[in-house]
């Protein structure tokens, strides 16, 4: 079955069903955690960090949501609610949703998906996940010292003379920029190495296809918002003048700088979940994936245009008209690839069997509201449009159906599909699906409202607005609060499964990719034997004991059978 | 459709709304096609192939080369096509006629400035004639703001350390909002401001009257009144009491000031000079430093007179 | 981390690594991905550079003659002779001759301590001149109201850059302790082998720095 020269025999591995002993209790105490190597415990830290994050920006959000109940001051004043948008955003965008799915779930299932024992630094990713933390800690800081009002992107010069807490903020995005730069070197260095016999790239999941493309951009386009934010550190220090006008520099200079960074960012923000879905829509669909090489190729060929189409933030910037020519044009060629997978994940249901678990409920609605997010990202693109809806609520409403509909959705389907995996308890099926059904709802009753009002022409990041615009605001903010509630209650069941869920099987969805054929939860080095992969990862028409083997070594490393 | 639009977009009261109007139309109907037919391919598909049995085996179907080119190819088109479109209707805005109308427009934290070609300065109110090209030449004092009028379709960034231009025509008399969309700080939004149309005739009496306005022989506090219009001091300064982004001007001379650092002292003369030529020399407590300097904007004449003016206000 | 074989001349091959090839290869791949994201850091301020210069081109010829040619000459010199002690301490590792290595090691450190003493004086120069980064300049030798951000621009590469030569100071020293140590052979060299890389890189950067900044005419 193996081309090498040495004869290696190889068999099935029969999986060991509940195993008494696997990662979460190998060792134990406090100290084996916070010192750990292992990248399933590391992942489950950056997951509870970034579950917390994403509940303080929840908060954060449906503070500014209730203040925009009534077009004139509510409950807060214009200072304190810059301070909260600005903290939603930041705090969300560089705490939640860079890190949310490679760091978390990524960390988790890289490994295990390629039948490694660990990614290929472990050390390396213990620190990135401290050096995270403490990121995490100067914004907290700048949190606690008045805040900062500049808006996420730190726009120059308002930011060179805003007397906030800017310093704090923007050092803390850049240490936290060093662990996604660690996290990429990472992972793209444990994908080309760290493959178990036989698995060539034709046979990866789409997840670790998807993880690659995003520390390939992780890498490349990180280490220039690093600079910006430390030119615009020293520019506040210093005034070295490159970015402040009143000083002779460039403002304009600035947003090329961050733009060249935060543009393929979202793309480090959405990708991970095209990979997700390519895993929930195969497994559920119980059927091969439709146009491997497409969804493969397409999230780099997303990640090398995503470079390319910076300029589209900038349309009324009083950049280059060129430029302004140029990167439209290009932007639309970001919609090709993306518009691609779209059909691919439709297609691979056709003829499929269909199991409308949790998470393929996720998927589903990821497809819509993503296909939404696409969409109105064309009108955006298209210059006439843009220059009226540029910096509106419509781009608000883009941004988040992407983000939120995309990505937060991709991330709970996710987290739903291998939560069994990496905890070994089922949750209560029947609460998921209500809770995931009420956050559907609310998501596009908050913000479907919001892309009306931006065609209409409500300028974003306003405290206060024209009596015009209060009921669809009212609509908006009624869809934050179901949206609150449909987040609670997946905490609810989630705990619930913590506490007292039944015990999960090895393979409760009947997926074929490795993480499925090893116990739930792992052991601590993801399988007892050298796994060796003979099929493609959504094979399911192949018998399943042929994606259960591994080198037949009785010898190798008995410590932990 | 057209119910549909209206409800949409604002009202269309520039000569090149229409072509971006239709453009966004366009855009709304293909893309609501193509999501409608992938919800019900969703929807069907989910329902159709729904897991029976659980042994159910499906067909391997890796990929068919004529779907992946058709469906890579059609949307291709549809976007060359938004695309060549949207350009069409960008260059049109890019490229004021020559005979433009020019006004040069000033953005500060929080107002708007309108300063015409006979030296006339209005504040907040950018009156205009109807049917004649505007050409907008702009430029801000402080940080980025961005001139935003949606019943025109357009937008642009007004930048601390260059010009950036703009034009529309207005065909209809009428009035219009205008938004700051760039963030600026705590006056973001209420940094609003007015398009007036009006016919040309009228046009020509407004500014015959308001450069009678700015002539050295006015009273002081009348002149001060004018300074405070044009200047665009009500964006953030009351005079009925009530509190805006700054102190309201009422009963503001002779007051007595207690300021964030702690200390106080009286609204003299020479207090109220400094708050205007170095603004942020004394912030009054409960209020952000948020004002631009007026230094080298303000005659001393003009200083006089808004002082003389604020005094007025008891 | 149980290793049965831990007595071989397999030890420093950690658990999760098939092999000593797996992991030298993994740690190599690791650091050239590292490198993009310098060359890519510094990149934003070569950008900046370029900006700048295209929009004024007679400052960039004014103000580079504000810069010592001899010492930043010296100084290339100087880098480019500590990559070669480098490359020679990575091949002395290869050979298993610990003690070549160990004082090649210490050749590259002393190479870099002379280019960050050159530094010091050129800094001290300037800052005596009034030629500070940002608002703290007062020098007006240069008749440019932007002269003051081409020395922003020329601090912030060069600061940066000596930065990253003191980062490769304590990186080296600590090869040396493991080199004393006797840690590194022919079969495990990885970590100077990497460090090796960082420093080429480093010496590469200022080879651009060099003409960019000192030698514009």
């Amino acid at each position: 079955m193996t081309n090498t020269t040495k004869p290696v025999a190889i068999r099935e591995f029969p999986v060991e069903e509940f195993p008494e002993t696997h990662y979460l209790n190998a060792t134990k105490g406090l100290k084996s955690w916070m010192l750990t190597l292992d990248h399933k415990r590391i992942g489950l830290m950056y997951l509870a960090s970034v579950i917390f994050f994403f509940f303080v920006g929840g908060l954060l959000a449906l503070a500014l949501r209730l203040e925009l109940w009534e077009p004139a001051q509510n409950f807060m004043d214009a200072e304190t609610y810059n301070r909260v948008f600005t903290l939603h955003g930041a705090v969300m965008i560089f705490l939640f949703i860079i890190p949310s799915i490679p760091a978390a779930l990524g960390n988790i299932f890289l490994p295990v998906m390629l039948g490694a024992k660990d990614v290929a630094f472990p050390r390396l990713n213990l620190a990135s996940f401290y050096i995270y933390l403490g990121g995490a800690m100067f914004t907290l800081y700048s949190m606690a010292h008045g805040g900062i009002d500049t808006g996420w992107t730190f726009y120059t010069p308002y930011s060179t003379n805003s007397g906030s807490a800017v310093i704090s903020m923007t050092f803390g995005v850049f240490i936290m920029g060093f662990s996604s730069i660690l996290t990429g070197v990472n992972f793209i260095t444990t994908v080309h190495k760290m493959r178990a016999p036989g698995q060539t790239w034709g046979k990866l999941p789409l997840f670790v296809w998807s993880l690659y493309a995003t520390g390939v951009i992780q890498v490349l386009a990180t280490p220039v918002l690093a600079i910006t934010l430390l030119l615009l550190i020293m520019e506040r220090t210093l005034g070295i003048g490159i970015f402040d006008p009143a000083l002779g520099g460039d403002p304009v200079l600035f947003q090329h700088f961050f733009w060249f960074y935060s543009h393929p960012a979202v793309y480090i923000m959405i990708v991970p979940g095209f990979g997700i879905i390519s895993e929930l829509i195969s497994t559920f669909s119980r059927k091969v994936i439709f146009g491997y090489w497409a969804v493969a190729l397409s999230s780099l060929a997303i990640a090398f245009i995503g470079f390319l189409v910076w300029g589209h933030h900038m349309f009324t910037s009083g950049q280059s008209e060129l430029s302004t020519v140029v990167f439209s044009f290009l932007t639309f060629f970001v919609g090709l690839p993306t518009g691609i997978k779209i059909m691919n994940w439709v297609a691979t249901m056709y003829r499929g069997s269909i199991w409308l678990a949790t998470p393929m409920l996720y998927a589903i609605e990821f497809l819509f509201l993503f296909t939404i997010g696409g969409l109105t990202g064309i009108m955006l693109g298209a210059l006439s449009v843009d220059i009226h809806l540029h910096d509106t609520y419509y781009v608000v409403a883009h941004f988040h159906y992407v983000m939120m509909g995309g990505t937060v959705f991709a991330f709970l389907g996710g987290l739903h599909y291998w939560w069994p995996k990496f905890t070994g308890k089922m949750y209560n099926e029947t609460l998921a699906k209500i809770a995931s059904v009420i956050l559907f709802i609310g998501f596009n009753m908050t913000f479907l409202p919001q892309f009306v009002m931006g065609s209409q022409g409500m300028p974003r990041r306003y405290f206060g607005y024209l009596e015009q615009f209060q009921t669809l605001h009212q609509y908006s903010t009624v869809g934050s609060w179901i949206l609150g509630v449909g987040f609670l209650l997946v905490a609810y069941y989630l705990i619930v499964s913590l506490v007292k869920g039944a015990k999960a099987p090895s393979n409760p969805w009947g997926g074929r990719s490795l993480e499925w054929m090893t116990s739930s939860p792992m052991p601590a080095h993801n399988f007892e034997h050298v796994p060796v992969v003979i099929h493609g990862p959504y094979d399911h028409h192949q018998p399943i004991a042929e994606f259960r083997m591994g080198i037949d070594a009785p010898h190798h490393d008995t410590t932990h059978a | 459709m057209e119910r549909l639009k209206d409800y949409f977009l604002p009202e269309s009261a520039s000569t090149f709304a229409s072509d971006t109007d239709g453009l966004f139309m366009f855009i709304n109907i293909s893309g609501g096609l193509l999501l409608l037919g992938i919800t019900i391919a969703l929807i069907w598909f989910s329902w159709k192939y729904k897991r029976r049995r659980e042994d159910e085996v499906t067909p391997v179907i890796r990929h068919s080369t004529i779907l992946e080119v058709t469906w890579t190819v059609i949307p291709l088109v549809l976007i060359l096509f938004v695309f060549a479109w949207g350009f069409r209707g960008w260059a049109t805005m890019r490229n004021a006629p020559a005979d433009a109308y020019e006004v040069y427009v000033t953005g500060l934290s929080f107002g708007w400035q309108f300063t015409y070609p006979n030296g006339v300065i209005s504040g907040t109110e950018l009156v205009v004639p109807a049917g004649r090209p505007v050409r907008l030449i702009m430029q801000s004092r402080d940080v980025i703001h961005s001139f935003f009028v949606p019943d025109f379709r357009i937008k642009q960034d007004l930048m601390p350390n260059r010009y950036t231009t703009a034009w529309f025509e207005a065909p209809e008399p009428g009035e219009h909002v205008i938004f700051c969309t760039e963030f600026c700080g705590s006056g973001h939004s209420a940094m609003l401001g007015k398009v007036k149309v009006v016919p040309v005739a009228e046009f020509e009496t407004w500014l015959t009257a308001e450069k009678a306005k700015t002539e050295g022989d006015l009273p002081l506090a009348e002149l001060g009144r004018n300074v405070f219009n044009q200047q665009g001091c009500m964006a953030c300064h009351s005079v009925d009491g009530s509190a805006g982004i700054g102190p309201t001007f009422k009963g503001l001379a002779g007051s007595q000031r207690s300021f964030t650092d702690g200390s106080s002292a009286t609204a003299d003369d020479n207090y109220l000079r400094e708050s205007i030529l170095r603004s942020n020399a004394k912030v009054v407590a409960g209020f952000a430093p948020a004002m631009p300097s007026y230094q080298g904007v303000l005659s001393d004449r003009q200083v006089d007179a808004l002082i003389a003016f604020i005094k007025e206000q008891q | 981390m149980s290793h049965t074989d831990s007595m071989s001349a397999n030890a420093h091959v950690q658990h999760h690594f098939v092999d000593s090839e797996q992991q030298f290869d993994s740690a190599k791949l690791g650091m050239w991905l590292f490198l993009v994201t310098e060359v890519l850091f510094f990149g934003g301020l070569f950008v900046a550079y370029i900006v700048y210069r295209a929009w004024n081109p007679e400052l960039f010829t004014l103000a580079a003659t504000q810069l010592d040619t001899v010492m930043g000459g010296i100084n290339t010199l100087v880098l480019i002779g500590s990559s070669l002690t480098m490359a020679l301490a990575i091949r002395y590792a290869q050979l298993n001759d610990a003690k070549k290595s160990f004082w090649m090691l210490g050749a590259t450190i002393a190479a870099a301590l002379v280019f960050m003493v050159i530094k010091y004086f050129e800094y001290t120069h300037k800052f005596h001149l009034g030629i500070f980064p940002g608002e703290a300049y007062t020098f007006t030798g240069i008749d440019h109201p932007k002269a003051h951000i081409f020395f922003s621009i020329y601090y912030m590469m060069t600061g940066l850059h000596g930065i990253h030569v003191l980062i490769g100071i304590g990186l080296i020293g600590w090869l040396m302790v493991k080199t004393k140590r006797g840690a590194f052979s022919a079969e495990y060299y990885t970590p100077v082998e990497i460090t090796g890389l960082y420093w080429h890189l480093v010496d590469l950067i200022w080879i651009f720095l060099f003409p960019l900044l000192y030698l514009i005419d």
